[in-house]
């Protein structure tokens, strides 16, 4: 049984922060592959067309038959743990500070063997559940981990190493007026974060939601306002420190193209909430998230973006809302490449139309907002990179890898 | 402090050596512009007026060594600012009606001040009336064409939520009546209306017939607004001047400023 993770103290101001180290490696673009499925959750190694050999580690040709036709597929992630290793002594700098740490060769029921890093409730012999992850560096790594769940089995230290989990975690929900925002605060809070700040802007206004928010156990209101750059740097220099995982809940969502609306006061108002906002957090908080990526039970952990699916493909019904989420989806992956120097992950979550007033007249299915919230917190519990929740996300994404230019037209007619 | 006054007429010169000895007192009527302070809120499907911002441009330094300048936006009916005729659709059409062309004479002008401070206190909705201004007058005399009538409602003494006070049916600010609006835009020939809380007109007015009837007939005739006022506690009822200059801003519908107010100390 894993040691369950106690709260942590309260810093000690005499110590200094521990700078994030990253574990070393450098994969082959076709080992990106392996890399896709860990930012996504999904178990994929390369299936040969030709012969259906499990290939691993990732190759450019398949060694049975030679084929160049190997791409990523879903298999079966159960095998056996062969052997074992506990690696005591290390030269790596990453590893030194991470001593003892457990490594083990995984026969895979589907074929190939493969070394991964264990979780403790896993012993030699045993069977086991293989799961693809991304490492501090962004690395994609194999980690094995027992056949069925096992008590505080989140809590293992090196599967944590690898996760964003918000227990005992401190977190920023920047937009508490939103359905999205409250779901969140409350399923944070569920999740056995620490505390969950809820950003509040013009609080001389009133909310729907507003005094079951207040009573939501763990959860403090802030000032903050992204539309404004001086309440995100205030609210960055009084809470940065002890935000550990940042969650942007901001949301404007009109309808309307380009043409359709008159004038630019909406459109400003979109990029102002919405990509300004998104840059104004991230110049306010990434740098202290950076710093802070090796700080403990609770270091910083993850900023994350809720991203309208049709960041991807515009949706001319609301296409103007489209190229703003495209523009914050740019700017996500942009500061996912700023933060992982410091081994903090940028966590983007792709949705469909919400449960909510502003997409009255879409019909369903439609997300509802608790069940985006759910679906965030367990993301950030597994540290995926991409989430897509919803069918609508689900399918917009499906299309997109098949044809782009044929959703394209499919969304603007 | 002395001030050089040879150049000017007698009547100026008298004029700013009172403001220089304190015989005349400046009072400033504004709130500071910050990005907290509330602006109108419409319903969000419709446009809004943009909140006081502010970005640093170069504080010394690597974006400009030796100087600190921000860029500020916001929208001309933010913080305390002046309404001009154009702002309202029943004066789109008379002459000199936008803060560009209102001839510059018209930035100064006497104000009488109309104190329903106790009502407001007593109910958030109150409507100022005929018999208010009656009353006034007769305890402080006929209200002088082409003065500024400034309501103090100590409105501005509140913050926040209580200064807004937006409840499910909308805001429940004071104001005037319709009545009221006509009686000083028609028999009193007021200079314009000049109010504590974020709008000429009381909170609920959109119900009133017509609706903002401040706005409708003291723009419909060419006449201003001031709104976001503060400190008219410190004002006479009577005696006063107020200098109401907003931004030349072409075509402006109106303007964030400075608002003064001369008082001769007694
Ligand atoms: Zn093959």
């Amino acid at each position: 049984m894993t040691e369950p993770l106690v709260r942590p103290k309260r810093k000690n101001p005499l110590k200094k922060t521990r700078v994030p180290l990253l574990p070393q490696g450098v994969r082959s673009r076709t080992a990106l592959g392996l890399t896709e499925a860990a930012a996504e959750g999904r178990f994929r190694l390369q299936v040969c067309s030709d012969c259906a050999a499990v290939i691993y580690p990732p190759r450019d040709a398949c060694p049975r038959c030679l084929s160049a036709r190997l791409p990523f597929r879903d298999v079966d992630n159960r095998g056996t743990l062969l052997a074992e290793t506990t690696i005591r002594t290390s030269t790596d700098v990453y590893f030194r500070e991470r001593m003892p740490w457990r490594i083990g060769t995984v026969q895979l029921d589907a074929g190939p063997s493969i070394v991964a890093h264990l979780h403790g409730d896993l012993r030699e012999g045993e069977r086991t559940r293989l799961a693809l992850k991304l490492d501090k560096s962004g690395q994609a790594i194999a980690m094995a981990l027992p056949m069925e769940d096992t008590p505080n089995m989140a809590d293992d230290p090196q599967w944590r190493e690898l996760t964003c989990d918000p227990k005992f975690r401190r977190v920023l929900i920047t937009d508490g007026r939103t359905a999205v925002g409250q779901a969140l605060a409350e399923a944070c809070s569920a999740a056995g974060a620490s505390v969950v700040f809820v950003g509040v802007a013009d609080p001389w206004k009133p909310f729907p939601g507003e005094e079951r928010l207040r009573k939501l156990e763990r959860v403090e209101i802030v000032a903050l306002d992204l539309t404004d750059t001086i309440s995100v740097n205030e609210c960055a220099g009084e809470y940065a420190p002890r935000v550990d995982i940042l969650i942007n809940t901001a949301e404007h969502v009109r309808t309307g193209g380009i043409i359709e609306r008159k004038g630019l006061t909406v459109a400003r108002e979109e990029l102002e909430i919405r990509y300004f906002g998104l840059t104004r957090l991230a110049q306010a908080f990434g740098p202290v998230l950076r710093a802070r990526g090796a700080d403990g039970v609770n270091s910083a952990a993850a900023f994350v973006n809720l991203l309208s699916v049709y960041a991807l493909a515009n949706w001319p019904a609301y296409g103007a809302f489209s190229a703003t989420e495209a523009a914050c989806l740019s700017a996500a992956q942009s500061l996912r490449a700023e933060l992982r120097p410091g081994g903090v992950k940028v966590l983007n979550v792709f949705f469909g139309p919400l449960e909510t007033e502003w997409y009255q007249a879409v019909p369903p299915p439609k997300v509802a907002p608790s069940a985006l919230a759910n679906a965030t917190v367990r993301a950030l519990q597994q540290g995926l990179e991409d989430l897509f929740v919803g069918d609508i996300a689900e399918d917009i994404r499906a299309r997109l890898a098949v044809s782009p230019k044929a959703l394209e037209r499919e969304l603007g007619s | 402090m002395s001030r050089n006054t040879d150049m000017a007429s007698p009547d100026l010169a008298a004029f700013a050596g009172a403001i220089a000895s304190g015989a005349i007192d400046v009072v400033d009527l504004t709130h500071t512009l910050t990005p907290e302070f509330p602006t109108i809120v419409m319903p969000p499907e419709l446009g809004q007026c943009a909140p006081f911002r502010m970005e640093e441009v170069s504080r010394y330094d690597e974006r400009g060594g030796a100087w600190y300048w921000n860029n500020i936006s916001m929208g001309e009916h933010t913080g305390t600012h002046f309404d001009a005729p154009v702002h309202w659709i029943s004066g789109k059409d008379l002459p000199r009606n936008s803060v560009d062309t209102i001839p510059p004479g018209d930035f100064i002008a006497p104000a009488v001040v109309i104190d329903i401070s106790k009502q407001s206190a007593e109910n958030p909705d109150y409507e100022l009336t005929v018999a208010d201004v009656s009353a006034w007058e007769k305890q402080h005399g006929r209200i002088p064409a082409r003065s500024w009538v400034l309501l103090r409602t100590d409105w501005s003494k509140r913050a926040g939520r209580e200064y807004v006070n937006m409840h499910e049916d909308g805001q429940h600010t004071p104001g005037p009546g319709p009545e009221v609006v006509r009686f000083l835009v028609e028999e009193r020939d007021v200079h314009g209306l000049g109010t504590e809380t974020i709008g000429t007109d009381a909170g609920q007015a959109f119900h009133f017939n017509p609706p903002y009837p401040a706005h409708y007939y003291m723009h419909g005739k060419g006449r201003y607004g001031l709104q976001c006022l503060t400190n008219l506690d410190l004002l006479p009822p009577t005696g006063s001047v107020i200098l109401a200059a907003p931004l030349k801003i072409r075509r402006g519908s109106g303007s964030p400023l400075r608002v003064l107010a001369l008082v001769p100390r007694e």
